[in-house]
């Protein structure tokens, strides 16, 4: 049985200027000590996924509208949250983008280290100190039994994301989310945060959600990949399938736009266009106005879904257009500034 | 934290003096004397008085001698109420408007400070419409109605409290109801600003993604930081609750030093006034001081320095 099953999840945020859906209709399972891996661009609702699972979307204006999620045969979706409470910090643990801001300044790191563990295991003080401070070591943290006793400020956003980190895994949960926890991180940073993550999973068989817009990070250290696009799934697969033979047209550009796959010194590649607005509905394929590939018509009608197409490989067809054309021979040629910089956050 | 509080303390003196001088020149220049009264006095007899209270030097030596006084706590008699010395009053009236002072402090607090805890954590239900559009309504309205209102009400239509004088617990309640009420309107309205803003940041997110209870949440993690506006308005609200006394007492004809600054303005009694101010002065700066050491010990990224 899969750790966790998610069926048809949707999340929508009802504001003055209409329902925004942020997430609208994704299904994807885990499994013990598995890595899965959602990219997208901006907006795209990987986040708002994951916060749905913790049920940690503000409500209002957000509501889970459908679906279920069930992490070992309980539906996250729809416990108490009395039951909720026991699985949030214990079985499933986050990590967030911002580690300036996702510690509480007002107090020790010791004191939020041991919280989880003194809410959800019978242990005393001094033992939970203790074993904060050997979670500390474990990220890498120098001078850990005096450190501990600081507090955020005086900690570096790559310290203080280390203590997020050993903070989630503290409780040895079975599942981590990671909300783009480098992002914020300068990049000799990044490659430490995520040698220990991946260090630390191995270490714990936790299984783990890593959402990034990083598709190096994802190619090194994910079993499976979701591409997400205006609130659905595009494509998905192992990362194999998904890295060398990526089917939807969306999974490919966002591909090229990898910055070390172009070519030295030529202009960097960007998906022409915007994201969807997604406070409004979507016909056909949402990435039809900015898919580059030659097309046999216009998709209309509802958004194409999810096909199998080979084993676990599954991906949205819209039918129309021909993924299978090298992507070097369809490539428009950006020329209008703004457009590249508006589709830069393709990376 | 001692070569902090030491060097604040030394600012105060500093602040202190400088309210003395500016005060005693302006009493000085002010027109008329503590001694001109509607009888014709006769000028020898002024003469006399005035040397008596040391008038008949220039305001200079006057001030330099006045502030040796200060210094060594002596305030110097007072110029209209003869036999008496301000220290002689203030040790009479203090108490009273002490206790005043304390019990509206103590109310605004106890009031205001839970509501707003309350509204925020509660927020846009009744629980936060109701005390937060009563504290607007409390805020709007000043002292001078209020205690009126409160006298009317209480005093007059239920007669159940006195509505003047100072002879027992029950003729505290109306006179500390009318000053405690309008500052708890303040403290409720700063609180729930501090605890909203506290309750939206990312470490509350945080919290909640360990499984930490909603409770531990708001007592734990954001009521430290959720205070700081209410304790830095605390320094403003005593010198308020004290400038304030002055109306009340006069509402309430309670015997404390508000109606004795107000005398002792209308009579010129200028040793008073004095002595008065840097009474009320030296309150504030050492409530402004005990503000500084509450924030530092409350946001631990300030640094005693």
């Amino acid at each position: 049985m899969a750790l966790l099953e998610v069926k048809d999840l949707r999340t929508s945020f009802y504001t003055r200027d209409g329902i925004v859906r942020a997430v609208d209709g994704v299904s994807f399972s885990l499994d013990k000590g598995e890595t899965l891996g959602i990219v997208g661009e901006s907006g795209s609702g990987k986040s708002v996924t994951c916060y749905s699972l913790m049920r940690l979307i503000p409500e209002p204006p957000g509501r889970i509208d459908g679906g279920t999620a069930m992490f070992d045969g309980q539906d996250l979706l729809t416990m108490s949250k009395k039951e909720l409470r026991k699985i949030r910090g214990r079985r499933i643990s986050m990590i967030f983008q911002d580690p300036m801001t996702s510690l509480n300044p007002f107090l020790r790191i010791s004191t939020q280290l041991i919280e989880s563990l003194r809410l959800h295991y019978d242990v005393d003080k001094k033992t939970a100190i203790n074993k904060a401070i050997a979670a500390l070591e474990e990220v890498g943290i120098p001078e850990a039994a005096k450190r501990v006793h600081n507090y955020p400020h005086e900690f570096s956003g790559g310290m203080r994301q280390r203590v997020m980190i050993a903070m989630a895994l503290i409780t040895e949960p079975d599942l981590l989310i990671a909300d783009e926890p480098t992002t914020a991180l300068d990049v000799t940073v990044q490659a430490q945060i995520m040698d220990i993550i991946k260090k630390r999973q191995e270490d714990l068989g936790t299984a783990v959600i890593l959402i990034t817009h990083d598709l190096g990070v994802v190619a090194g250290t994910c079993d499976k990949v979701n591409v997400m696009y205006g609130g659905r799934m595009m494509e998905s697969g192992t990362a194999e399938q998904v890295f060398y033979e990526a089917k939807h047209p969306y999974t490919r550009s966002l591909q090229k736009t990898i910055p070390s796959l172009q070519t030295k010194g030529e202009e960097l590649y960007t998906i022409p266009g915007l994201p969807p607005d997604v406070s409004k509905p979507i016909h056909g394929c949402a990435f039809y106005p900015r898919c580059p590939y030659p097309k046999t018509g216009k998709p209309e009608g509802d958004r194409p879904s999810l096909v199998e197409m080979a084993d676990g490989h599954c991906y949205a067809d819209c039918g129309f257009c021909d993924s299978s054309a090298p992507i070097e021979t369809v490539l428009p040629k950006s020329d209008s500034p703004d457009e590249v910089e508006q589709a830069g956050a393709a990376e | 934290m001692a070569k902090f509080i030491t060097l604040r303390f030394l600012q105060g003196i500093l602040v202190l003096l400088g309210i003395y001088a500016v005060t005693f020149f302006l009493v000085a220049a002010t027109p008329g004397s503590p001694f001109s009264s509607e009888r014709a006095i006769q000028p020898e007899i002024l003469a006399q008085i005035e040397a008596f209270y040391g008038y008949d030097k220039p305001t200079s030596e006057r001030f330099i001698v006045s502030l040796g006084n200060i210094l060594h706590g002596d305030f110097g008699p007072s110029a209209v109420y003869a036999n008496r010395s301000v220290t002689d009053i203030i040790a009479e009236s203090f108490p009273v408007s002490l206790k005043l002072g304390s019990i509206s402090l103590a109310i605004a607090l106890l009031l205001g400070i839970p509501a707003g805890i309350l509204a925020a954590v509660k927020k846009n239900t009744w629980l936060d419409y109701v005390p937060m559009s009563t504290a607007m309504a409390g805020i709007c309205l000043p002292t001078f109605v209020m205690g009126p209102l409160l006298a009317l009400v209480f005093g007059l239509i239920f007669a159940v409290l006195p509505v003047a004088g100072w002879f027992g617990p029950e003729f505290v309640v109306l006179p500390s109801a009318t000053l405690g009420l309008y500052y708890a309107a303040y403290f409720a309205r700063l609180t729930r600003g501090g605890m909203l803003e506290m309750l939206n940041q990312d470490w509350v997110r945080t919290a909640r993604a360990k499984g930490v209870p909603e409770r531990t949440i708001v007592w734990k993690h954001c009521l430290k930081g959720g205070l700081i506006p209410a304790i830095t308005f605390l320094g403003p609200a005593l010198a308020g609750i004290i400038s304030g006394s002055f109306v009340v007492e006069t509402i309430f004809q309670v015997p404390g030093l508000g109606q004795w600054f107000v005398k002792g303005a209308l009579n010129r009694d200028d040793f008073l006034i004095l002595g008065l101010t840097v009474l009320f002065a030296s309150l504030i700066v050492l409530m402004n001081l005990l503000v500084d050491i509450a924030q530092v010990a409350l946001n631990p990224r300030l640094k005693y320095d």
